[in-house]
């Protein structure tokens, strides 16, 4: 009896809590479905309209911008440029230097993880101005580089991984140096496939963080060109099917990926 | 660092370049950059720099906008990590004990962790707008709110947006460290405590604390940080500057005003508070993770 009773108010609590996250979207999904008129008369809404084709092919296909050449496929493909970029490249030369700082006796190797660890939460954000102005003196605004490399610029993802590493049990790298296998070697086929977990965990992190910037595109593309659907939401102005659209990439990606993700985060959740 | 290592001339110094150079590049530069923008003034158009020692971090902290920004963030950090993380702790015990429809609720409450602080901004502006807004007119009802000129209903305003999503954060890691827990250790306590809200508290909680410590440096870094794009499309600061976080003040006086001085002492304070939260965060994950 306690149990079920128990059980009852465990849904009740969760049931609340969806209702409580999940109504705004709800209600701008529905809104998107309505013409504007009925939006500008009566209000946001609750049910579904049949304006919903109508609505979204006026947002994927309307040419807007200075320009009038850019459309919403043109911004979803510089997102996904810059999410993958930041994601793929983020991996590999985190999975690298951990590797190097763990796995190595190298020459100035404190100085080194000290370099990489001590600015571990030294964001973007605070570095904005100068990072804008090295990234215009080297000449990469408005330039995939320029939007991708500075955001690289970061170890949390290393600090990760090495903590990964750290619990990897010396037996390994013994017995593989025992079979004569290399350093690179070890890394491609033993650490990698070892790692799949924690890499889809970190990519996923870094594909919905790079996806999601907003100030930095801002600043670092003036031409329409490289502009993101993220940016794009105040200065094209976000309608409902806009919102709805933006946010299903990233979405896709956590709720595919998400055994990997919350598997992932238990090694480094602790 | 292990007992057990490779000893290889070159090799190493290339893997660890990549990630190196672009540190050095694209944090350290801009770093020391902020240092010499910091104690020199510079004249709008960027002909001429003198050195000036403190004066713009005395101008800071003397300025009364500056101390109500500073009082704003603080009082956004606190609220948005305590209230985030007890209704994701709420919800990751709930989703942990039901029998039946776990992943169901689990895809549910994780998804939204995916959208950016912009949307966020963007969809709280609709519930928010004195024309259309459900909120607005729901709250305006009840006591006459009023963000554009009310500062405390401005704040509630940016709470909820800058909450909202974070919940999701909170569910995913409190989840997962629920499940990291070790079933014996939950069974056994099953036979000495009858009470299941007391079990929580002095069984499950202390073995949460690692996971719990995690998200709140998690929830201080989105709160401080990554809600600049919440508040840019949101109050962008209404009323007369009252919702400007730190970040987004740096940001608007670099950018809009050209005070380079100033928003480099302004990412230099900002650079100490991170430098402390780091200290912190080392200690604790050091002392409390036992490598093998």
């Amino acid at each position: 009896m306690a149990l079920k009773y128990s059980q009852i108010s465990a849904h009740s609590i969760l049931l609340l809590g969806i209702l409580l996250i999940l109504t705004p979207i709800w209600i701008i999904f529905a809104s998107s479905t309505h013409d504007s008129f009925t939006i500008a008369t009566k209000g946001l809404q609750f049910g579904i309209g049949d304006n919903f084709l109508n609505n979204y092919q006026n947002v994927l296909f309307e040419r807007s911008g200075f320009s009038k050449e850019i459309t919403f496929l043109s911004l979803l493909f510089n997102s996904l440029v810059m999410a993958f970029g930041i994601a793929t490249l983020t991996v590999v030369t985190s999975l690298l230097a951990a590797y190097t700082i763990v796995y190595f006796k190298i020459r100035l190797a404190t100085t080194y993880f000290w370099l990489i660890f001590s600015t571990i939460l030294v964001p973007l954000e605070v570095r904005i101005f100068p990072s804008y102005a090295i990234v215009s003196a080297l000449n990469l605004t408005n330039t995939y580089t320029g939007l991708i490399l500075p955001l690289l610029a970061s170890s949390i993802a290393t600090f990760f991984f090495r903590q990964f590493y750290m619990t990897i049990p010396d037996e390994l790298l013994e017995a593989a140096k025992i079979d004569g296998v290399n350093s690179w070697g070890f890394f491609i086929d033993f650490l990698i496939p070892l790692s799949k977990t924690m890499i889809t965990a970190i990519f996923i992190f870094m594909f919905v963080y790079g996806y999601n910037q907003y100030l930095w595109p801002i600043l670092v593309t003036s031409s329409e060109e490289y502009w993101t659907v993220i940016m794009g939401m105040k200065i094209i102005r976000g309608s409902f099917s806009y919102i709805i659209l933006s946010i299903i990439p990233p979405v896709l990606v956590v709720i595919f990926l998400q055994r990997w993700f919350v598997k992932g985060l238990l090694y480094s959740g602790k | 660092m292990k007992k057990v290592q490779f000893n290889s001339n070159l090799s190493p110094y290339l893997f660890i370049a990549p990630q190196l150079v672009i540190i050095l590049i694209f944090l350290y530069w801009p770093i020391i950059q902020t240092f010499s923008d910091a104690f020199t003034a510079q004249d709008p158009f960027g002909f001429s720099k003198t050195f000036v020692g403190f004066d713009n971090f005395e101008l800071l902290i003397t300025d009364p906008a500056y101390l109500r920004s500073m009082r704003f963030t603080l009082i956004y950090i606190f609220v948005i990590t305590l209230v985030t993380g007890s209704l994701g702790l709420l919800l990751a015990v709930q989703a942990n004990s039901v029998i039946h429809g776990k992943s169901v609720y689990k895809t549910l409450l994780i998804w939204p962790y995916a959208i950016a602080p912009a949307v966020v901004g963007v969809t709280s502006n609709y519930f928010f707008s004195e024309r259309l807004g459900l909120l607005y007119s729901l709250f305006n009802d009840l006591w006459g709110f009023n963000w554009m000129e009310n500062v405390s209903d401005a704040y509630i305003y940016v709470l909820i947006a800058g909450s909202w999503k974070q919940i999701s954060a909170n569910f995913i890691f409190f989840l997962a460290g629920l499940q990291n827990i070790e079933k014996s250790v939950i069974e056994a306590s099953l036979l000495d405590c009858k009470s299941s809200f007391r079990r929580f508290w002095t069984v499950t909680f202390p073995l949460l604390m690692p996971t719990t410590f995690f998200l709140i440096i998690i929830n201080i870094t989105y709160a401080f940080f990554e809600t600049l794009g919440i508040i840019d499309t949101t109050t962008i600061g209404a009323p007369s500057g009252e919702t400007k976080t730190l970040v987004y003040k740096a940001y608007i006086d670099g950018f809009r005003g050209l005070d380079l001085g100033g928003a480099g002492a302004q990412s230099i304070i900002m650079m100490i508070i991170v430098l402390v939260i780091t200290i912190f965060q080392f200690r604790f994950i050091e002392s409390k993770v036992h490598y093998n």
